[in-house]
Formats: structure tokens, sequence, C-alpha cells
């Protein structure tokens, strides 16, 4: 198999992957309303598998799609730092 | 490294700005936590879950656009491209319905402060989204005159890491403002 097909099964195998993600978290949403007068705490582990998800996606835009995976080394830790930082801080304001 | 420098320092920028967009946006909703879950019920997901499909769509395109002018296919980077623009034009019109919903409901940039993030957010990006139509249309119409040189092949990478970019920013958006009730 040449290089630019296995590359091109990979793209396409993330847009499956991330369509699959968005759908999961679409329904995530959906359940979650109906747990209103449910603990909160119960409602508030949606939000952070909801958030997760986000978060895993644009991980994957980053390193496939923006092709950061095969970037030099500086670069995708510059990009996956952005990403963890900006995850751990939307999480805290999220769950404190 | 996919694309030009010059095209990096405007990805990282914009990174950052739209990071403490939602660092800011988290902190109002905390604040007001009742306000911005009432708010949020009244967005249509539905909207939003197709928004997402399409700008997603339109990434992957735009990535297998990338891999056939690398393979020196330009004809198949001009088809990807134009799948691109279709959905990217498919976003376009979905936003515009959701605003004049919006509007004709009364709800304004002024109804209410998650409101106010909802306008100012989606509509940065949505000025992302023109941006980086015009660039998909150029790089399209590019290909299908020229074909790919080494420069030709930079500004299409530099382009395509920017439309990714939007999509990246999107999915944080959806997640954000419409799933996150």
């Amino acid at each position: 198999m040449s290089e630019r097909t296995r590359l091109g099964r990979r793209t396409t195998l993330v847009w499956l992957l991330l369509l699959a993600a968005t759908a999961v978290s679409w329904e995530l949403g959906r359940h979650r309303d109906r747990l209103d007068g449910t603990p909160a705490h119960e409602a508030r582990d949606f939000g952070v598998v909801i958030l997760a998800l986000a978060f895993l996606k644009i991980r994957f835009v980053l390193l496939d799609f923006m092709e950061l995976r095969r970037a030099p080394p500086a670069m995708r830790y510059a990009g996956e730092a952005w990403l963890f930082a900006l995850a751990a801080a939307i999480l805290a304001i999220y769950g404190l | 490294m996919p694309g030009e420098p010059g095209v990096w320092i405007i990805i990282f920028g914009d990174m950052f700005v739209f990071s403490v967009m939602f660092l800011s946006f988290m902190v109002a909703r905390r604040e007001d936590l009742a306000l911005f879950r009432a708010s949020a019920a009244h967005l249509d997901r539905r909207l939003g879950l197709l928004d997402t499909a399409l700008l997603l769509t339109s990434s992957w395109l735009v990535a297998l656009a990338v891999q056939a002018a690398r393979g020196g296919d330009p004809r198949s980077t001009v088809r990807w491209l134009r799948g691109a623009i279709a959905c990217a034009l498919g976003f376009v019109l979905s936003k515009l319905l959701e605003y004049g919903l919006k509007v004709h409901a009364g709800i304004a940039i002024n109804s209410n402060d998650f409101y106010m993030y909802y306008f100012v957010l989606t509509g940065i990006h949505f000025m992302h989204v023109l941006v980086g139509l015009g660039v998909l249309r150029f790089m399209a119409r590019h290909a299908a005159a020229n074909g790919f040189d080494a420069v030709g092949l930079g500004h299409l990478e530099s382009g395509a890491s920017f439309w990714h970019l939007v999509d990246l920013l999107w999915i944080a958006l959806f997640a954000l403002l419409y799933l996150l009730t």
C-alpha cells in the first residue's frame, strides 16, 4: 500500500472517529437534560465526559488533520501543551 | 512543518485569544449557572450537531486535498476542495438560519450574558469561516489552473491548517455553548 493510500485511510478513520465522538457527546447532552432533579454530581459527571470528548476530538484535529504528529517536536509539544492547559483550566472552572 | 511559519503564528495566536474567551465564558457561567443553563437549553442543538458534522467533513476533505496535491494529483485536489467548500457553505447557511431564528424569537446580543457570549463567540468564529471559505475557493481555483509546485503546495498547506483551526475552534464552541446545558 502506498504512503498516500495509508495516510488517506488514517485520515478517513480519524474523520469517522470524530463523527462518532460527536454523536456520543450529543446523546450525552440529551440524557443530561432528563437528569433535572437527580443529584447534581451525576449531571456534572455527564458534563465532564462531554468536555473530555471535545478535548479528545481537538487533539485528533491537531495531530492528524493539522499534521502536528509529523511536525517538528517543538511544534507538536506546543500544540499539546496548549490543549492540556486549556482542558485543565476549563475542567477546573467547571468542576470547582 | 505543514505550511508556512507565518500561518502558524496566526493559528497559535488565535488559539490563545479563543482560550481566553472560553475561560471567560466558563467563569461567567459559574457565576450565573441557572441563567446559562436555561439559556443554553433554548439553542437548537440539532443545528449545532449539523454544523459540527459539516465542519468535520470539510476538514477531512481538505486533508485529503493536501494529500492528493502532494501525490501530484491536482484533479483530485480540486474535487476534494470543492466538496469542502460545499460543506463550508452549508455551515454558513445553517448559521444564518440559526441567527435568523434567534432574532425572530426576540433574542439578541444584549438579551443576557449567555447570549452575549453566544453571539460574540459564534460571530467571531463565523468571520473565520468566511475568511477560510475565501481561502478554500482561492486554493481550488489555483489548483485547477496551475497544479502545484513547492511554493503552491506550501500555500495549500497553510490554507488547510487555517481551515482545520476553524474546525477545531467550533468543536470547543459546540461543547461549551450547546452541550453543556
